[in-house]
């Protein structure tokens, strides 16, 4: 008996004894980064984030969250910088004060997908807010992240633009991330808005297909921001500059530029640091 | 129906090939709750006996807590934590907020109204005439709560397995006071949400299978020492 709680202690002590064994700290201290699930779900930062820290000595510990919460930790101080995508929402924060030195550092698109067959027939629509508004009155099904994220935060504004929205049972609100709303949209033969990155690394397992691309609207902007050290004593200022310094350096823009080419045959990012959001080519229709 | 079988190939690959990721994640993800696992046993069971024992005024209410505390949703525990954890929160200046501690102090709070409440059960089902016979045999107090608890050892083991199952297979709290970051506080749960989100589906499968392999050698190891000592 008294066999069968010594192996127990021993196997408690042991465990006790591993959680002393820390990893190394870091030499310059840690910079927290929240950023939105789309830089991380591509695998991006997986690749960027080491190329800073190895040199700089400091850790990042990326939180990967909607573009709305990782906007609200900053705008609280909880972060010490932020790689978002909801240019109006940004502005609005900085206007506030709670973020400084907005810069640009890459974008992509977004699209808008749905069924082969597509039921509403947008496919070679012209006019983004009349593809929107022909979803709404075919009544087919969209599904929205309903998440307040990047994404989210533009759908809204496309409904508004279009100025109808789809209603009751045919708009399907999932509150998830992306991935999970382009397996929804797939399982239900719905449309939905996607940033072209995820839809691509998913493509493969979804019955969906691009039927709207190419207009200013789905342009799809990252920019970096340092929370405002002059609001937040506590925040690790010198950090998050450092970090925002190195996303829109040479060396990560040259990652930026081709990161995915080997495994989707196209880059899901475009670098744009030094860029003003008027320069960048949508492709397509300004509305 | 390929998909699963290809989760399962892949598991035992990433498992044979030792992956380090995936070997840091597994090892981090059993440090992680079974020190907390730990934290709550030492706080558990001299809290479980005493509410198990004793007799006192308000009794049924703190019971009911413990039991209430026994189903406390772990997105409810990661939410709180995180609240006090911020640099804006009360204890924001310990700097624990999205590390593999905030997760530890996240799973004790899940794990140790548990291994109470299991406790105080145990404690209730021995007969009351064991510890009056004690007492009688002139035992000391602290010789008839050891008798005590070894007498309800099996019931407590049980607590250990309920108490590491629940919090090993979390993820609501791990998610958010950890924040999932590579290398640092990526546990086998939000790597698989992590995996799935990607689209991975194959290593989200491969992982899960591991998760449950992990929590079944355990609880195996835990209930092979539970029916030795009850053959004795």
């Amino acid at each position: 008996m008294t066999r069968m709680w010594g192996g127990l202690a021993v196997a408690l002590i042991a465990t006790l004894a591993a959680g002393h064994v820390q990893a190394q700290a870091p030499a310059r201290g840690e910079v927290i980064l929240s950023t939105t699930t789309s830089t991380q779900d591509s695998g991006l930062l997986d690749v960027l984030v080491p190329l800073f820290e190895r040199p700089s000595g400091y850790r990042v510990k990326t939180i990967a969250v909607g573009t709305g919460q990782a906007l609200a930790m900053g705008a609280r101080g909880d972060a010490d910088v932020v790689l978002v995508h909801a240019p109006s929402l940004e502005k609005k924060h900085v206007a506030e004060g709670a973020f400084v030195n907005r810069r640009m550092v890459m974008y992509n698109d977004f699209v808008v997908v749905g069924p082969p067959a597509d039921p509403a027939r947008i496919k070679g629509m012209r006019r983004l807010a009349q593809a929107f508004r022909r979803i709404a009155e075919s009544r087919t099904s969209f599904v929205s992240r309903g998440d307040r994220s990047g994404t989210h935060i533009l759908e809204l504004a496309l409904w508004e633009k279009a100025g109808t929205k789809p209603a009751g049972d045919a708009y399907i609100q999932i509150g998830q991330g992306m991935g999970a709303a382009l397996n929804v949209a797939s399982e239900k033969g719905a449309y939905t808005l996607s940033d072209r990155g995820t839809y691509l690394a998913l493509q493969k397992r979804l019955s969906l297909e691009i039927v709207f691309e190419k207009a200013r609207p789905l342009l799809n902007l990252y920019h970096v921001m340092e929370v405002n050290p002059a609001r937040f004593p506590k925040v690790h200022a010198a950090g998050g500059k450092a970090f925002a310094d190195f996303m829109v350096s040479r060396a990560a823009q040259q990652v930026i530029e081709r990161f995915g080419v080997d495994k989707f045959g196209q880059p899901l990012f475009f670098p744009a640091a030094g860029k003003e959001e008027s320069e960048i080519e949508a492709g397509g229709p300004d509305d | 129906m390929d998909l699963i079988w290809y989760g399962i190939v892949q598991a035992v690959g990433l498992l044979l090939r030792a992956d380090p990721d995936v070997m840091a994640i597994m090892w981090l993800s059993l440090k992680v709750s079974g020190i907390a696992t730990l934290l709550s046993l030492l706080v558990g069971i001299p809290l479980g006996a005493a509410i198990g024992l004793t007799r006192f005024r308000g009794r049924g209410f703190v019971l009911s807590l413990v039991n209430t505390g026994m189903g406390l949703p772990p997105v409810v525990v990661g939410l709180f934590v995180s609240i006090f954890l911020w640099r804006s929160g009360p204890l924001g200046f310990l700097q624990l907020l999205y590390s593999p501690t905030a997760i530890v102090v996240a799973q004790f709070v899940l794990a140790f109204p548990v291994v109470t409440g299991l406790t105080a059960a145990a404690m209730q089902q021995i007969d009351p005439r064991l510890r009056l016979q004690l007492l009688g045999l002139g035992a000391s107090r602290a010789q008839m709560l050891g008798q005590l608890l070894r007498e309800a050892r099996f019931a407590m083991l049980a607590a250990v397995m309920a108490a590491f199952g629940a919090v090993i297979s979390e993820i609501g709290a791990s998610m958010m006071v950890g924040g999932n970051i590579l290398g640092y506080t990526r546990v086998l749960t939000t790597a698989t949400v992590l995996e799935t989100a990607k689209g991975n589906f194959d290593v989200a499968i491969a992982l899960s299978l591991i998760l449950l392999g992990i929590t079944f050698v355990i609880n195996w190891t835990l209930t092979a020492l539970q029916q030795r000592g009850a053959a004795r």
